[in-house]
């Protein structure tokens, strides 16, 4: 079998968690088809991720400099073409991330590869096959690549463990320095940085949240949930959803692009369980969830749930509370 | 300026669906059809556009699906688009990213748009993968996950700003003709009146069969990602343990533990 290839990830200086997840899920490939284990590291200075990166069961790391401090999806799609073409790997595997998602499609669609995101499992039957969520991830759709000489799949971070790498032993992996013609290749200019914004309220810190999500439908409802909050002795939390709509502050969001907590008590009211919403809270201690539809994935996390109408449930908490 | 906004009829489970006896699908009767969530905010940002342009701009939604997805055109339509587009083949149904990509890719080319205006992702299918995909076939400068987006005339350029994870917000300029993925909260959609709902059904709407945009047959077929074997439901490890009974029973266990875990 031909090479696996992992596109590792970096974001200002750092990697990205996924790529371990990456090279986990790449090292059962490994295991399966006997393939060889290449990860590629796109970046500035590729060099300084190499320790990081060395895990056992790699079998070499590509060095692929770019002439962007930052990423640049129109780079990272032009070098991993080129690597596929030169490497010719039989599968490539990228994190199902916002950057990723950025060029990872428009790679596949060029080059005529196979193709998955948001991928959740990934086994090997003389070819790949990958496991992705369907209708809202009530579902789980398996896919196979038939005729397709290399397939690309993207993973959702926090699903396969991450490999750990050995940062005392780098020369444990050769490295390969890979030059690639990139220059002129990016279509946009980075600007700059908008850091996240400090706030009163932090609910990362909070060990009891009591979670909202769109089934509130109302704003003028949100005071009475911040009033049981308050009489809980818990702090106001919420979905994507109302933050879009301006009904509450973004430092009050859970979830992929706002916040990730890890309370010890989660109580998430009228939230289904999109994924991003919950690469937010899916590691809290305790997770109850209540929700009208039996098949919402939010129950899939959750330690305790009740099918029951939200508003029914706070009226009697409201009772119970006095 | 001209603006296509491709646009997905998305299809939601009843609480009580049931799958096809082969495992292949999920029976149609069970399933709820909307436009997508993602689509209405990216319609939204072309229709303001438009208007910010003195209004001399077009606005073209596309979508590929069949004879019901109309339902979802009619719907931007309503909301100001000026016409419609909707491609369909049998082997559409089901489709994978790259297939309904390649399709949109061939009609999208023809209209030699200056900005082409896709949803993040698919409430139902979440692939987050056919605005790239597309991009990459019209081979089109693109940025993905844009909660703002300023443009310039002047340059003909704009000023986007990507959403990452954890909240941080990279700013960036890219020139157009150019694709940007929309993310949901960048604007607040418009509703339609009543009378545009009316008039919706005066605009145009086009039907056309991928041969009828210019590809070969076999070209969708070559394009496929991916081929599903199987639907099945999702492994849910040891599950939740349910709270059973009246509303008021569940609110006293709920309270239960949470004094018993905070303790
Ligand atoms: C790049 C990206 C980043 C994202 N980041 C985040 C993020 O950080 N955080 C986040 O939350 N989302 C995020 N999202 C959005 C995410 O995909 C979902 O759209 C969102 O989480 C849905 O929020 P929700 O569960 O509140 O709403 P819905 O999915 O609409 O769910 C509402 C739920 O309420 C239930 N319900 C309805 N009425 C009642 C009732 N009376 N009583 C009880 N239950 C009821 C319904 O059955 C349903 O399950 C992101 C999306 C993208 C593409
Ligand atoms: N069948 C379709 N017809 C038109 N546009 C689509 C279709 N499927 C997806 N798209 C577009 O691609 C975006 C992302 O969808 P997805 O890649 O399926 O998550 C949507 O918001 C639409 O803009």
């Amino acid at each position: 079998m031909s090479d696996v290839l992992v596109i590792a990830e970096t974001r200002r200086g750092e990697l990205r968690e996924v790529s371990l997840e990456l090279i986990a899920a790449a090292l059962g490939v490994k295991q399966a088809s006997g393939a060889r284990l290449l990860v590629a590291i796109l970046d500035q200075e590729p060099e300084r991720f190499a320790p990081s990166l060395s895990a056992d069961g790699v079998d070499e790391l590509l060095l692929v400099p770019t002439p962007t401090e930052h990423f640049e999806a129109h780079v990272s799609q032009r070098a991993l073409e080129e690597l596929i073409e030169a490497e010719r790997p039989g599968l490539v595997l990228l994190g199902h991330t916002i950057d990723s998602l950025g060029f990872g499609p428009a790679v596949a669609a060029r080059r005529g590869l196979g193709f998955a995101s948001d991928v959740i499992s990934l086994s090997w039957e003389d070819g790949p096959v990958a496991g992705r969520g369907a209708y809202g991830d009530k579902l789980v759709a398996e896919l196979d690549f038939p005729g397709k000489d290399c397939t690309l799949l993207m993973l959702r971070p926090g699903t396969f463990e991450a490999a750990e790498a050995d940062p005392t032993h780098p020369e444990s992996v050769p490295t390969r320095s890979v030059e690639l013609a990139l220059d002129g290749v990016a279509a946009t200019e980075h600007v700059s940085f908008d850091e996240v914004q400090e706030s009163d309220v932090d609910i990362t810190k909070a060990p009891f949240l009591v979670s909202i999500g769109r089934a509130v439908e109302d704003k003028d409802e949100i005071p009475r949930f911040e009033a049981l909050a308050q009489r809980l002795g818990a702090t106001l939390s919420v979905s994507r959803p109302l933050v879009d709509a301006g009904w509450m502050p973004s430092a009050r969001q859970v979830g992929q692009s706002g916040k990730t907590v890890k309370p010890r008590v989660y109580l998430a009211l009228g939230i289904s369980g999109a994924v991003q919403h919950l690469a937010g809270m899916r590691t809290a201690e305790t997770i109850i969830a209540v929700n009208t539809d039996p098949e919402a994935p939010i129950f899939g996390v959750a330690h305790y749930g009740a099918v029951a109408d939200l508003f029914e449930v706070v009226d009697e908490l409201e009772q119970v509370l006095g | 300026m001209k603006i296509v906004v491709p646009v997905k009829q998305v299809a939601a489970l009843d609480d009580d669906f049931e799958l096809l006896g082969d495992g292949s699908g999920v029976d149609p009767d069970f399933l709820q059809l909307d436009l997508n969530e993602w689509d209405a905010f990216s319609l939204e940002a072309a229709l303001a556009l438009r208007e910010g342009d003195g209004g001399d701009g077009e606005v073209v939604v596309v979508t590929v699906g069949d004879e019901e997805s109309e339902e979802a055109l009619l719907g931007c339509l309503a909301r100001g688009a000026d016409r419609a587009l909707r491609l369909w083949s049998d082997e559409c149904r089901d489709a994978d990213p790259l297939t309904v990509a390649r399709l949109l890719a061939a009609a999208v080319a023809r209209e030699s748009p200056d900005l082409v205006l896709c949803g993040v992702q698919s409430s139902d299918a979440v692939n987050g993968a056919t605005g790239v995909a597309l991009a990459g076939y019209l081979e089109m400068p693109h940025v993905a996950v844009v909660k703002q987006l300023d443009y310039a005339a002047a340059e003909s350029a704009a000023t986007v700003k990507r959403e990452l994870e954890g909240g941080l917000v990279e700013v960036l300029k890219v020139r157009l003709p150019a694709l940007l993925t929309i993310q949901t909260g960048i604007n607040e959609p418009r509703y339609a009146n009543l009378r545009a709902i009316k008039q919706a059904r005066e605009k145009p709407l086009q039907v056309s069969t991928p041969e009828q945009v210019g590809l070969e047959a076999g070209a969708l077929a070559a394009a496929a990602g991916s081929r599903r074997r199987q639907l099945r439901p999702p492994d849910r490890g040891e599950g939740a343990e349910m709270l059973a009974g009246s509303a008021a029973e569940v609110a006293t266990r709920i309270v239960e533990i949470v004094r018993e875990r905070m303790s």
